[in-house]
């Protein structure tokens, strides 16, 4: 059984965790996994997963496309598309070990490629929105195809089950990054769809989420006026896209986008300096519909870096921890601990205030 | 003379034991139905004139009163109804079109009345709006796609908006259709609450000016009082093409309303009769609705928001993508519930669609065309309560319109009778002895009180939702579920069955 | 005075231009090359004068309350929109619907005009608007008018053309039109009563053209040397019994 996507809202509760280490020094998947592991508890076996940055250093000039199909099929339609639209420089099984609690696997393939230039050309795009409307055709048009990921020089491996077997499962002991992120999901309902897992992915954008969005109604209808088409019923799949929005297309900082996902609130603004004022002020006007309301914690990853952040009345869980190299980022201070028993310090982020770990010398995400 | 059918519509049950004869009923009556007679020493009464505006019920010291429908019923007859015949009557017997009050009363189906809203449980947690924050502050105006800098990096200024604190506004109302002690009462009550209230095509009274910044200032095909002091005296102007209650068609305001304050407001002179032409005669087309709109913004040098009214008809959705295209900041949809000070009946009842199907089409397409991210949505016509809102603006408004309701919270009591300028309630009427019955400060705390009420009210719906920022709501159709709806009837309102 | 060459300059641009010359004090401005620009002289409350070397584009002086506009040329259409004061003096034709819902202030047309001319123009106390038309006018001259005067002259046409079209004056219930010549009956409005002049209107005419003649070089003798009709509307309450109550 492969599960199909859902035709109705999805409603999850989960466990998050993100390392990164500054200097960009990669290290293996081991410690996210015993880290995400000790949160067991929060997710019920109906979702895991990770996404890695800096694991294919070998093939960082092309895009990282991994794929979900339910058969060969839906394999040979999108290879057929991926062939026309884009240079394939490889194209293999990802690969993975037999795991007791993790059956029924989809066919989970991974292309190394890049746009074709013809194609590319005649489309007018940049590369990034070029491929960014791939994966989105592909989501919305290709039946029993799923894109997991499409960044550069990362990757995500998600799945059904407990994270730490979706770990094993991937042999994720193999891969190096310099930037983990991971997710433990408590669904409601039960779906029992690879695709379903979180991290979430456009381009080089991930989020892992813990929380049940209450405005998902209003972002969804809000992103489709900007050509979004959210297939996935999901919170997680609306803030990708509302990042990519705001971040890669509107070219917001990093900054002002948290402003706009977890808004101060106008009392709040009413207090700022006028200067302040009239930047928030503004963007809460334009971006209203873009104001994730309801609980959450997200940890949005990106090439050079991570933002985490929770809700602007802090309904979800958040910790942060430093070390000489590193940042964590948890839903639990032990799940945290488990991997750096000593951190130089550890805090716990007000609502709506912005957790921004950045590689030494990069100036924002 | 011909034989006049009239019977009365009400008969007035007097308790002989309860009446003390006081004459209060008599002094309070407009309509003559009270009349002290000498000869029997006693009160008596004129059912035939009585038009059920419930005055001398709530004004009589000993409660005395009753009015009830005349029971006297014809012929049973799905088909013609008493209405029918007596309308018939009416007509056969003056040759006039009929004429009406407020808004449509018909039994047709009422969409609000068939849409279920949602709450949280447990996947998200309610949030308690008592002791939470909970935000209502709304923006009404043109927004850029994006946040813009200009070459210096400095954030460009926001195209003008209003800003509410509340989402409601204050439907449009002239003075001359209503009394200058409503429109205080309405003005006062928007500046207090931090709403806007709308003058209609009636012209700016000099008592109001002090209101300007709450006020949006109606320019419609009469151009009653429509100046350039006018224009950017308020902080808003709104092109009204049209009214759910009477599409298509004009107004008169007949010239017994016209006296000197009326006349003064509305520029023309005493006595006269005030005609709304239908079209505006410089809008014959979507672009010349362009050149209108630009026109006001060149009169008011952009610093004001333009709204575009049109009533709730059968291409709405394309209209109002015309109207955006156009040029205009909001666009204001009033459904065919709407209210109105006169209109003919047969246009009332039968011309137009209700705005809760005209509200969601129009936002899906805004939406198809991606402007509904640059352009706000008012709707209106009819909202009767707090609930109404949440649904509105859950199926895409930003904010609303209410006229009836504050009319009914400054005392009318719905008789549908604004056009004889007898309402004994102080409200559709320029009589000085009925307008000083409204005080404007009582008036004007009466409305805020109900909207405070409906205030709280949106925020315990919206923490219930686990919400706390109404833009979270905005177009959030996944919090309403319909019943008893067809197939069509949910796919045009964009939601799914309760169950589903 | 100043001079902007408005050649290519889209109407925003212009008529921004031209509000900050007279926030600085300008009070003659020339605009030479014009051709379509909109909502000149729009919502100007200036006593300035604005001389307009071309055509210029609709709703000229839309919404104007004060400024004096001459133009050398033709004017299009919505000219004087909505106008609550000034002056202005065209020195040519225009099209369609000139003096829309106007309240004071003057026009003079030199030339013909279009459809819809002075359609609900209206009058209040010292506000009683003025459009006096050299020389033809189209259809619905005067719908809906309820104040000020109109006054058309049909001097220079030829001999088959109609001074004006039909309905003139429908649902008129205010102001006064004059016409320098005859109008059936089938011609005007059922709202609308057409008489002769008597000693006061003559008077009257003979002040409001003497600006007129003046402006454009007319003998004022020889314009007023004719036979005009008067239009006046038989109620000011023209609907007063379309209701059952």
């Amino acid at each position: 059984m492969k599960g199909s996507r859902a035709e109705e809202k999805i409603m999850s509760g989960c466990a998050i965790s993100g390392i990164l280490n500054r200097k960009g020094n990669r290290f293996s998947g081991e410690e996210i996994i015993d880290s995400i592991a000790l949160m067991h508890d929060r997710s019920n076996g109906l979702g895991g997963g990770f996404a890695a940055y800096g694991i294919y250093p070998e093939f960082k000039e092309q895009y990282a496309i991994h794929m979900f199909y339910d058969d060969l099929d839906a394999k040979e339609e999108v290879d057929y598309f991926l062939n026309r639209h884009f240079n394939i420089v490889v194209a293999e099984k990802i690969p993975t070990r037999e795991v007791d609690k993790v059956s029924n696997p989809p066919i989970i393939w991974r292309y190394f490629a890049t746009p074709n230039e013809q194609k590319l050309a005649e489309s007018g795009l940049a590369d990034d929105e070029y491929v960014a409307q791939s994966v989105m055709n592909i989501n919305a048009n290709y039946r029993g195809a799923f894109v997991v990921s499409s960044g550069k020089n990362m990757g995500v491996f998600k799945g059904v089950g407990y994270p730490e077997d979706i770990g094993e499962f991937y042999k994720l002991e193999e891969y190096e990054a310099y930037l983990w992120t991971a997710h433990g999901r408590f669904p409601t309902n039960t779906p029992g769809w690879w695709g379903g897992a979180h991290p979430f992915t456009l381009l080089d954008w991930s989020i892992v989420h813990n929380g049940e969005i209450s405005s998902y109604g209003a972002n969804k209808r809000y992103l489709e006026m900007f050509g979004y088409k959210c297939t996935m019923q999901t919170d997680t799949e609306a803030i990708t896209y509302l990042f990519d929005l705001m971040l890669r297309k509107h070219k917001l900082s990093l900054e002002s986008a948290v402003k706009a996902v977890a808004a101060p609130l106008w009392s709040q603004i009413e207090r700022m300096e006028p200067k302040e004022k009239k930047i928030v002020t503004t963007i809460r006007t334009i971006y209203g519909n873009a104001l994730l309301n309801g609980p959450f914690s997200i940890i949005l990853g990106h090439k050079d870096g991570f933002l985490a952040l929770n809700d602007r009345i802090k309904l979800r869980p958040l910790v942060v921890a430093e070390d000489k190299e590193r940042t964590y980022v948890a839903s639990e201070e032990s799940a945290i601990r488990e991997i750096c028993p000593e951190p130089e310090k550890v805090w716990t982020p007000r609502g709506g205030e912005p957790v921004i770990g950045l590689l030494e010398g990069r100036r924002g995400v | 003379m011909s034989l006049d059918y009239k019977v009365p519509e009400f008969i007035i049950e007097r308790d002989r034991d309860k009446c003390i004869d006081c004459q209060v009923c008599e002094r309070q009556c407009a309509n003559q139905v009270h009349i002290y007679d000498q000869d029997l020493e006693k009160m008596v009464a004129q059912d035939i004139d009585c038009v059920n505006c419930q005055r001398c019920v709530k004004l009589c010291p000993t409660n005395a009163l009753t009015i009830r429908e005349n029971p006297s019923e014809y012929k049973k007859n799905k088909n013609w109804t008493g209405n029918m015949i007596e309308n018939i009557q009416k007509q056969a017997a003056s040759g006039g079109i009929l004429l009406t009050g407020m808004g449509n009363p018909t039994a047709k189906k009422i969409y609000w009345d068939h849409i279920l809203l949602n709450a949280s449980q447990v996947t998200n947690p309610s949030i308690d709006p008592l002791r939470e924050p909970m935000e209502l502050k709304t923006f009404l105006g043109r927004k850029p796609d994006q946040i813009e800098f200009d070459e210096s990096g400095e954030l460009k200024d926001l195209p003008p908006q209003l800003e509410l604190d509340i989402p409601i506004m204050f439907g449009a109302m002239s003075f001359g259709s209503i009394s200058i002690n409503a429109c205080k009462s309405l003005a006062q009550a928007a500046s207090d609450l931090g709403l806007m209230y709308n003058t209609g095509e009636g012209g700016f009274h000099e008592d109001l000016y002090q209101h300007g910044e709450r006020t949006i200032v109606q320019v419609a095909s009469g151009r009653f009082g429509v100046h350039n002091e006018y224009l950017n005296a308020g902080a808003a102007v709104e092109i009204k093409v049209g009214q759910g209650a009477k599409p298509g068609i004009g107004g008169h305001l007949p010239g017994e309303k016209v006296g000197a304050e009326v006349s003064k407001t509305r520029m023309i002179p005493k006595g006269s009769d005030a005609l709304s032409p239908a079209p505006h005669h410089d809008i014959y087309s979507i672009e010349d609705l362009r050149q209108l709109i630009y026109a006001l913004k060149e009169a008011t040098d952009y610093k004001k928001p333009v709204s575009v009214k049109i009533a709730a008809v059968h291409n709405v959705a394309a209209i109002a993508t015309g109207i955006a295209s156009a040029g205009a900041d909001i666009i204001a949809i009033d459904g065919y519930r709407g209210g109105t000070g006169a209109a003919p009946t047969m246009i009332r009842d039968n011309v137009g669609i209700p705005v809760e199907l005209a509200l969601a089409a129009v936002d899906d397409r805004l939406r198809q065309e991606e402007l509904r991210k640059n352009v706000s949505l008012v709707v209106s016509g009819s909202i009767r309560n707090s609930a109404d809102i949440v649904k509105a603006i859950a199926l895409g408004a930003d904010a609303v319109y209410v006229a009836s309701a504050a009319l009914i919270s400054l005392g009318c009591h719905m008789c549908q009778k604004c056009y004889t300028g007898k309402c004994n309630w102080g409200i559709a009427t320029q009589r000085p002895e009925l307008v000083k019955r409204l005080n404007p400060e009582v008036g004007a705390q009466r409305v805020k009180n109900l909207i405070t009420g409906w205030s709280h009210e949106i925020k315990e719906i919206l923490g219930g939702m686990g919400i706390n920022a109404l833009e979270s709501l905005r177009g959030n159709r996944l919090m309403l579920r319909g019943i008893d709806l067809t197939d069509k009837e949910l796919e045009i309102l964009g939601i799914k069955h309760a169950g589903k | 005075m100043a001079v902007i060459d408005a050649q290519g300059v889209y109407y925003r641009e212009l008529n921004q231009r031209i509000k900050e010359l007279l926030a600085r004090g300008e009070r003659e401005i020339t605009l030479n090359n014009i051709n379509g620009q909109r909502y000149i002289g729009d919502g100007l409350t200036e006593q300035a004068k604005l001389i307009i070397n071309g055509t210029p584009g609709n709703d000229l002086a839309a919404f104007g309350n004060g400024a004096e506009l001459v133009i050398n040329g033709n004017g299009q259409d919505g000219i004087a929109n909505t106008m609550n004061g000034g002056q202005i003096i065209i020195h040519g034709s225009v099209g369609d619907t000139l003096g829309y819902s106007m309240r004071g202030g003057e026009v003079y047309v030199k030339g013909d005009v279009g459809y819809r001319v002075g359609i609900h123009m209206k009058g209040y106390q010292d506000k009683q608007p003025l459009i006096i038309i050299g020389g033809t006018a189209g259809d619905f001259f005067g719908e809906y008018m309820a104040g000020g005067r109109m006054i058309l002259l049909g001097l220079d046409r030829a001999e088959a053309q109609d001074i004006v079209g039909n309905y003139v004056g429908a649902g008129m219930h205010g102001g006064v039109i004059y016409i320098r010549g005859q109008v059936e009956d089938y011609q005007v409005g059922q709202e609308v009563k057409i008489s002769g002049l008597d000693e006061d209107d003559r008077k009257e005419l003979k002040g409001y053209l003497s600006g007129y003649c003046q402006e454009f070089d007319y003998d004022l003798e020889e314009v007023l040397n004719a036979e005009f009709c008067k239009l006046a509307p038989c109620s000011a309450r023209p609907y007063g019994n379309l209701y059952a109550y």
